[in-house]
């Protein structure tokens, strides 16, 4: 059995001695700042205290799944715990994120094996993600998207679009705006991925996909229902009609004050 | 800002408040322009084949004789970019499917190769307008800002569109999120520019018509 406990402490606390500077810390989770960082703890320290005496002593720092990467679900509004992903507590020290929820297990052991080859990280993109496993979108690698090109979708998840395998789009997929590799590596050791499994990409490692509207709305549909909409019209109609009265009492006052030209007049 | 929270909110926030501008100067621009009401003519009407209201409807489509020649890139330039716009607003699926979450009922749509299509052609033909806008001396001395204006807000979200289709310059997300704001853009400034003519023009044409028709005159 694995040591737990006072055991799993010390047998940190050596690690961390032992190889001071040379070390990958892996995070899992997201650092909730609330409270003092009450909201969790081990051994009587809160996340946020362990993080900063464990970075200290890091080479780099990888922060595996989405929570640990920016926030993930603990972080959704109206966040509670305050909780923040670990680029934000920690500042000084080379961070990869490997977000997913759950991240592809293949891609964990990727950005090991990297490091582990090559003495390096590897070549991240602005998010803090590798680039060889986040640099295109789940769209653009997916075996459906030649039904998309075609207009061919799924409008159900049990009609005859989706019994044929077609596109997902209108069901809420997010596969456009998810950066990932789910399309090309697949699940459990290539066996299959959410969409060939007949559901949309949730997109699970983007950030804020959590606040990001539905899962099973359309990404060119309104993200939340439009509440001023129908009031706006009501007022638009009431202001017209206000103006159309308006117009309407000052041609009847210019009608009013018209004044009539004689033919004295004109001879004055 | 993330980009995925800068789609969210054009999506949410920005959709809802520019969709209600829109609908708030439409329904206050049409109750103004059709409550104006006109003064009854008591001349007696004029008959004259092809004078009507539904005649100038259609004629104003039309070029007048030699102008097809004199001005080739207005109308043809006209043509293919209003056209444009009809294929990409109405027959783009993903836009079929942003008018059936507000409607509630949806037509079939074209593959996305032909709307990339007609998106280029539309991009070409808006560009080639506003050069002839620029180079005609006479034009550009009738441009007033509002025609620069809503040439822009025309222009930017079939460019933009097309671009985040194509994965141009900017990421997917973003580029996504920018067309979604151009749109906005364009929304909120509609019903208070000339392009309002996207409501009025039948009208208007039919109005112009039958005042004309009156006094026999088919223009």
């Amino acid at each position: 059995m694995a040591a737990a406990g006072h055991q799993a402490e010390e047998a940190l606390h050596q690690a961390m001695k032992d190889n001071f500077g040379k070390y990958i810390l892996i995070v899992d989770g997201s650092v909730p700042l609330g409270q003092g960082g009450a909201y969790s703890t081990i051994g009587g320290k809160s996340n946020l205290e362990t993080l900063k005496e464990v970075a200290k002593g890091a080479a780099a720092i990888v922060a595996m799944g989405s929570c640990a990467a920016y926030g993930g679900i603990p972080k959704a509004n109206p966040n509670p715990t305050g909780a923040v992903p670990v680029s934000d507590v920690i500042k000084d020290k080379p961070i990869v994120n490997v977000p997913g929820c759950p991240p592809i297990p293949v891609v964990m052991t990727g950005v090991l094996a990297h490091y582990l080859t090559f003495g390096t990280l590897p070549e991240l993109d602005k998010l803090g993600r590798p680039k060889a496993f986040y640099g295109e979108t789940i769209h653009d690698r997916c075996y459906r998207r030649a039904f998309y090109d075609q207009g061919k979708f799924a409008k159900t998840f049990d009609d005859e679009g989706a019994r044929n395998g077609w596109c997902l789009f209108e069901l809420g997929c997010k596969g456009p705006v998810t950066y990932n590799s789910c399309a090309t590596t697949k699940w459990n050791g290539g066996t299959s991925w959410p969409v060939e499994s007949g559901h949309g990409c949730l997109g699970c490692s983007e950030p804020d996909f959590w606040d990001a509207g539905s899962f099973y709305k359309a990404l060119s549909m309104p993200a939340n229902p439009l509440k001023t909409a129908a009031g706006a019209a009501a007022v638009g109609a009431a202001v017209g009609v206000a103006v159309s009265f308006a117009n309407r009492a000052k041609k009847s006052a210019a009608k009013a004050a018209h004044e009539t030209t004689t033919l004295p007049d004109l001879e004055k | 800002m993330g980009e995925l929270q800068f789609l969210t909110w054009v999506r949410g926030t920005g959709l809802n408040l520019a969709i209600s501008i829109f609908l708030l100067g439409v329904f206050v621009r049409l109750f103004e322009i059709y409550s104006l009401g006109r003064k009854k003519d008591l001349a007696e009407p004029r008959s004259v084949a092809g004078a009507s209201g539904i005649n100038t409807v259609f004629r104003r489509s039309i070029p007048a004789d030699g102008m097809l020649k004199n001005s080739p890139i207005t109308y043809i330039g006209g043509y293919v970019f209003h056209i444009g716009l009809g294929i990409i607003v109405f027959l783009f699926v993903p836009h079929i499917k942003f008018f059936q979450d507000l409607l509630g009922f949806s037509w079939p749509g074209l593959p996305s190769q032909v709307v990339d299509f007609a998106s280029v052609l539309t991009i070409v033909a808006l560009l080639l307008i506003l050069f002839d806008r620029i180079s005609k001396p006479v034009k550009r001395y009738l441009s007033t800002f509002q025609d620069w204006f809503t040439w822009a807000l025309t222009f930017l979200p079939v460019l933009t569109g097309w671009m985040a289709v194509q994965h141009l310059l900017l990421p997917y997300t973003t580029m996504l999120a920018l067309h979604i704001l151009t749109v906005e853009l364009l929304l909120v400034f509609l019903p208070f520019t000339k392009l309002f003519h996207a409501f009025t023009v039948f009208g208007s044409r039919w109005y112009n018509g039958t005042v004309n028709g009156h006094k026999g005159v088919a223009v």
